[in-house]
């Protein structure tokens, strides 16, 4: 069994993004861009499974800049077997980046594709079901927990009421949630093998797939920032405050 | 052409959440020169939900489908349902629950149009606003998609009143049998307020130190008639259940009243609790970030604080 893992480069969790003063974006110049912590957490769970013997090959896929290479590298150190970088310069959506690893997915004949749920940049939260609509498979989103056996796949999901527990046949698409794994970090060993793993880059052209965004950016904006409000001494005042504004 | 919504239930009773989508609905349909909205139910002996649903302010019709396949809300079943449907429809909308987040982008895969997620503002009948990054920034987006497909933050919208009175419409659609299948559902089982809508909600963090510590926030909880929610140190130590999440990839809350406990404010907490309109945060380090959102901070020991914010109460 093949599984293909999508990563992309965002911005690291860690770091609070500054809106540029024009309105036209965020500012991302110098800042520590890393692997989308969702999808390291899908890395994580392909190579487990590999582990388990349930798979053969760990395929990673990253489109974006000419840098997505090193997410691709981290990938790779952390047990992915090889990589492939859909180049381009272009904003791409979530749309066209599902069609996109659609037709990898088919070339590639991958039965099961691991996502993250959600992109920390964008929280777009779309790109695997559009994957799993585009190719007529079944989806087990938010996952927390994945056991494949055979030709199926069940996942433990984590809904807005508790968890839920779906089975899919393979080929199907899952998406990862934070609590499925918790992701290695790569040995320097392994960071030295990965540098020699197969790479191989794209054009997103190759694809065939329409880039053009379908979202005119027409500003981005500061959201309403809130005011650091008053400590209190004790229960005794944060009682009497939260009953002078009628909170309690 | 008009607008559907997606109405989310358990089986008896229309979701909250639901209303807030309608209200955003509403919002949109007058955008477009008041066009209808129908809202579509489906669910498997769900005509009371139907007819609770002919009362949302705005809705001209409830298409009503009862029908075995729909009892789960598997992503696969109403996918092909509501993609049959999107032939009458300009907009697909509703609330940002893990259901439709779910389903929606399989529609808008199928419809080749890029979903808007989390919409916080309807700016026209198309062009809306959302959060990026964990919140820090505002987009404002314009799309060239004919069909739109989109998701509510719910927090961002009022409550959609329950006064029309439409017509339901029941129809049947056969669709192809589904390649996934629904094993089980463990939902968490509460008598307090559901955390997505409460009007207080006290949460505990890593400070709690375990699960038997979070009995000192449900007695407060008590006093307070208050949801519980956590951070995700809370739920990934075991704590507490998933369920309880706030943050960017939890649930997003905005209370009248948010007591945080023993939460440092990470940016992804603060992305699902900082449009709270009062935020008091019981934290032991008073360079803790979460100070920098409250309205009202106290620097201490929470295991003193919390017995002691039980007998005030
Ligand atoms: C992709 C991604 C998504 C995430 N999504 C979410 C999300 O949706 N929601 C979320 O909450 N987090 C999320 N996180 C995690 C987030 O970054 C923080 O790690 C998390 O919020 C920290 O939880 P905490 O504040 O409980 O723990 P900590 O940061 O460890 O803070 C514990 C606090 O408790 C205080 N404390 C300890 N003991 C006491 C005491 N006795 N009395 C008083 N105070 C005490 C400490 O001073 C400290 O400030 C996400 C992270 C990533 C990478
Ligand atoms: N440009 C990209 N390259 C590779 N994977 C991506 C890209 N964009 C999105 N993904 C995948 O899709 C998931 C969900 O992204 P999103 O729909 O943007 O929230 C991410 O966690 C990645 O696994």
């Amino acid at each position: 069994m093949k599984i293909l893992v999508p990563v992309k480069r965002v911005v690291d969790f860690n770091v609070k993004v500054r809106v540029k003063a024009d309105g036209t974006g965020v500012d991302i110049d110098n800042v520590k861009m890393s692997m989308n912590p969702f999808d390291e957490i899908a890395v994580e769970e392909a190579i487990r499974l590999k582990e388990a013997g349930s798979a053969d090959e760990v395929i990673v896929v990253s489109v974006g800049v000419q840098q997505c290479q090193e997410t691709l590298r981290t990938a790779l150190a952390m047990g992915a077997d090889r990589a492939i970088l859909v180049k381009t310069d272009a904003l791409v959506e979530p749309l066209a980046v599902a069609k996109i690893l659609a037709k990898i997915a088919e070339e590639e004949g991958t039965n099961l594709v691991i996502l993250g749920k959600q992109s920390i940049d964008d929280d777009c939260n779309q790109t695997g079901q559009m994957l799993a609509a585009l190719i007529g498979r079944p989806q087990g989103t938010f996952a927390s927990e994945v056991v494949v056996e055979d030709d199926k796949v069940t996942v433990i999901r984590e809904v807005d009421g508790g968890l839920e527990t779906i089975s899919m046949s393979l080929p199907a698409i899952v998406t990862a949630d934070l609590r499925l794994n918790e992701p290695r970090y790569a040995s320097l060993p392994n960071i030295m093998k990965a540098k020699r793993k197969p790479l191989s880059e794209k054009m997103a052209e190759d694809y065939g797939v329409d880039l053009k965004p379908r979202h005119k950016i027409i500003a981005i904006s500061e959201p309403v920032t809130r005011e650091a409000g008053i400590k209190v001494a004790d229960v005794t005042e944060l009682v009497a405050k939260l009953k002078s504004v009628g909170a309690i | 052409m008009s607008i559907l919504l997606y109405v989310e239930h358990d089986g008896i009773n229309v979701n909250e959440a639901t209303l807030k989508a309608a209200a955003a609905a509403n919002q949109l349909a007058e955008h477009m020169g008041n066009v209808e909205i129908h809202a579509l139910v489906a669910g498997s002996g769900t005509i009371s939900v139907a007819e609770q649903a002919t009362k949302i302010a705005g809705v001209a019709k409830v298409v009503h489908i009862d029908n075995a396949a729909y009892e789960n809300p598997l992503a696969e079943n109403l996918t092909q349902l509501v993609q049959n449907l999107m032939a009458d429809y300009m907009v697909l909308i509703a609330a940002a629950t893990t259901t439709a987040k779910n389903f929606l982008p399989c529609v808008a895969a199928l419809q080749d149009v890029m979903q808007i997620s989390d919409i916080i503002e309807v700016k026209s009948a198309s062009s809306f606003s959302r959060p990026i990054y964990a919140g820090n920034a505002i987009q404002t987006l314009e799309t060239s998609d004919e069909k739109l497909i989109i998701t509510v933050r719910t927090t961002a919208f009022e409550t959609a009143e329950l006064s029309a009175n439409a017509a339901i419409t029941d129809i049947t659609f056969a669709a192809e049998e589904a390649t996934s299948s629904f094993i089980s559902a463990e939902l968490s089982e509460s008598e307090r307020p559901d955390l997505a809508s409460a009007k207080i909600v006290i949460s505990g963090g890593r400070g709690m130190g375990s699960g038997e510590n979070f009995s000192l926030i449900e007695r407060v909880a008590d006093k307070l008639g208050a949801a519980i929610g956590a951070s995700r140190a809370a739920v990934d130590a075991g704590y507490v259940p998933n369920d309880y999440q706030v943050g960017q990839t939890g649930k997003v809350v905005a209370p009248d009243l948010y007591i945080a406990v023993g939460i440092s404010g990470a940016i992804q907490h603060l992305a699902g609790m900082k449009d709270s309109k009062i935020i008091v945060a019981i934290n032991k380090d008073e360079d803790a970030p979460i100070f920098q959102v409250a309205d009202f901070g106290l620097v201490a020991d929470l295991f003193d604080i919390l017995p002691e914010l039980e007998k005030a109460l």
